[in-house]
């Protein structure tokens, strides 16, 4: 079995051009063939597995129920348009575009529960903007897990980047004070901040977080520009309450969707934005530096409905 | 959403106070209820097309009960239906000594932390554990599992040179038996289920430390494709039990009905924060009601 985005890993080359991305073993029934009431029941299973959502599964089938109380010949490719049609239009605004170059440094800092993909996302980030010939530090505000600073540590050392780290247990805006601090004296053009992993559940691990953006702003009243959070693509629909409290305690602009190298189709985002409409800034789709894409909403809903341009 | 899931039905079971039996007819609209109701606590889509049958079936015929409403009668039967699910075969290791574990699990999903909670667990039982790391990839695994073992005064077995992890296992096993220990547990690398060389190297591990118990590490708030995770580890490394992670977050946790629902295999125990206490054998009961939302009901309806 093929990770559904192997597509956005290869550079968005052609791939297999039939429904089953999306509609999984009931694909051979669907592809070519005209739908009828037993499809579409499977059909409408097939849209639930993909994590989108009890609203936009029920939009996307009401739209294909409809336009085959039209058009009784309606075959699977048919309704696998409908479905991108829908989607599109649901994820209309999605995508994510600045050239960060509004401040100096430009502060992103990346937050969210444990274990979503931060610490990597933020070493595949750094990597990306240094490959685009921009100056970046790392600020290590994650000094709660054990071997945290270890981890963005062994990162820092492998890619060549700029890290300021600091003891287990400091104060985590203390560190964000002291990265702002020595990435502006460098002449540092973009800052990451990767923080520890926190349930949204816990408000004082909230409130830590609101400490970091209030140290931040001593040094630069707008800072970060950046609250980006990181959301494991295999997860269902907590990520939408998670999305909603982090955005609620701390403004979030940028979402960062990990693990899309799986079968996940990571269709929980879907969910987040109809409900929010935070932009989908990056993709993760490996362990590896160059494992993260800009999400364009083209590739996403024509990857899932296995739509060839 | 599902915190008025018996508003919801109650509504749709209004007609029926008095009228006596619960049947296909009188229920459609609630079933149709408790499938949207668990689709969105993130049940699978077939698992959960299967459950609205079993309760279905189980409904159908009793008397609608005058002490409470219809939507309230039909919430406990899902909850006893549910409790029995999820509860069959949970809680319990091989009571064995020496004991090997070894967990796996996908990225994140709590793996290395599991590892020194269950010791520090097993060792108030009065086992004498021993932890093996297993995770030659991701950064900073070895340093994070010596550091908890440090933290908790386990005995830790690692080894930055070497690359070929059924060895360390196996080496791991060998240098923990000379320490006395009598729980060794293994630690592995996150990996994707369809990841063909990681899962090849699972299995090779597998097959030079035979675990008596393997365990599947997942976060409690996996989305639909739960069951595959469950299905393709359990096909590569015969699971013996699965951990619930992150409970302390609000996710409802239908992907644990799902794992269990489609592979059988038990669910041991669940992980309730990131401190080395925050762990408990599974509850049943209590997952059943999170799944759907409320506790209230079933006790209001077991009184009645
Ligand atoms: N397959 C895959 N694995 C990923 C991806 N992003 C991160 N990971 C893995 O997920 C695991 C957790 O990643 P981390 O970066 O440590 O996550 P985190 O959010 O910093 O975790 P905490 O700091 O503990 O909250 C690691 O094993 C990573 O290698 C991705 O896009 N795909
Ligand atoms: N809130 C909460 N966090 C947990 C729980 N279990 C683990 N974590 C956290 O989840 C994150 C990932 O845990 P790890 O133990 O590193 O996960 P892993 O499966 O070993 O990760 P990889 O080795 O990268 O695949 C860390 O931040 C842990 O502190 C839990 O039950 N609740
Ligand atoms: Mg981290
Ligand atoms: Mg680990």
């Amino acid at each position: 079995m093929a990770s559904f985005f192997s597509r956005f890993k290869e550079g968005l080359k052609k791939t297999t051009p039939t429904f089953y991305k999306i509609f999984g073993k009931v694909g051979g029934i669907f592809s070519g063939k005209k739908l009828d009431a037993s499809s579409l029941d499977e059909l409408e299973e097939a849209l639930y597995g993909a994590d989108f959502g009890v609203e936009t599964a029920t939009e996307i089938i009401e739209e294909i129920q409809a336009a085959y109380k039209q058009d009784k010949s309606l075959r699977g490719q048919d309704a696998a348009r409908i479905g991108a049609t829908v989607l599109k239009r649901v994820l209309a605004g999605a995508e994510f575009s600045t050239d960060f170059r509004a401040h100096n440094p430009e502060v992103i800092c990346l937050i969210g529960v444990n274990g979503s993909g931060k610490t990597t996302t933020a070493a595949k980030l750094a990597w990306r903007f240094k490959e685009e010939g921009r100056g970046v530090t790392l600020g290590a505000c994650d000094t709660f897990r054990a071997a945290a600073n270890e981890q963005i540590k062994t990162w820092a050392d492998r890619l060549g980047l700029d890290l300021v780290a600091s003891q287990h247990k400091a104060d985590a805006a203390a560190v964000a004070f002291d990265a702002w601090q020595a990435a502006n004296s460098r002449h540092r053009d973009i800052l990451i901040l990767d923080t520890a992993g926190r349930l949204h559940t816990k408000s004082n691990l909230m409130e830590e977080l609101k400490k970091i953006r209030r140290v931040l702003q001593k040094h630069d009243e707008t800072a970060p520009h950046h609250a980006w959070l990181v959301v494991d693509g295999s997860l269902g629909s907590n990520s939408i309450e998670q999305a909603r409290v982090f955005h609620e305690a701390f403004g979030l602009t940028g979402l960062i969707i990990t693990k899309l190298d799986g079968t996940s189709r990571g269709g929980a985002l879907v969910g987040i934005y109809r409900e929010l409409g935070i932009p989908i800034a990056y993709v993760g789709l490996g362990e590896q530096k160059e494992d993260l894409q800009p999400f364009s909403v083209e590739n996403y809903v024509n990857a899932i409905f296995g739509i060839e341009e | 959403m599902l915190e008025n899931l018996t508003d919801r039905m109650s509504k749709a079971l209004r007609n029926l106070r008095g009228i006596g039996k619960l049947t296909e007819e009188n229920m459609a609209e609630a079933l149709k209820e408790v499938r949207t109701a668990l689709l969105s606590a993130d049940v699978h889509f077939k698992v959960a097309r299967q459950f609205v049958e079993d309760v279905k079936a189980a409904a159908m015929g009793q008397e609608v009960l005058a002490s409470v409403t219809p939507g309230q009668q039909i919430v406990k039967i899902i909850n006893d239906e549910l409790v029995k699910l999820l509860g069959e075969g949970a809680g319990q290791l091989l009571d064995k000594k020496p004991l090997r574990i070894m967990l796996v699990g996908l990225h994140g999903s709590g793996k290395t932390t599991t590892s020194a909670k269950l010791a520090k667990r097993l060792a108030k039982e009065g086992y004498r554990p021993a932890l093996v790391g297993c995770d030659i990839y991701r950064p900073a695994a070895i340093d994070q599992l010596e550091t908890l073992c440090r933290q908790e005064n386990f005995r830790c077995y690692t080894d930055r040179n070497s690359k070929d992890v059924p060895k360390i296992g196996r080496a791991g096993m060998e240098w923990a038996k000379e320490q006395d220990a009598n729980l060794i547990i293994f630690d592995t690398a996150g990996r994707l289920q369809i990841d063909h060389d990681l899962i090849e190297e699972v299995k090779k591990l597998r097959d030079k430390i035979v675990p008596d118990e393997v365990l599947l590490v997942a976060d409690a708030a996996l989305g639909q494709e739960a069951v595959n995770v469950a299905q393709h580890f359990n096909d590569a490394v015969h699971l013996t039990g699965i951990v619930l992670t992150k409970l302390d977050g609000d996710a409802r946790g239908g992907a644990a009905l799902s794992m269990k629902t489609i592979t059988g295999v038990p669910i041991k125990f669940m992980g309730t924060g990131e401190k080395m206490d925050d762990f408990e054998i599974f509850h049943a009961d209590r997952m059943a009601q999170r799944i759907l939302g409320m506790g209230d009901v079933v006790s209001l309806v077991e009184k009645a």
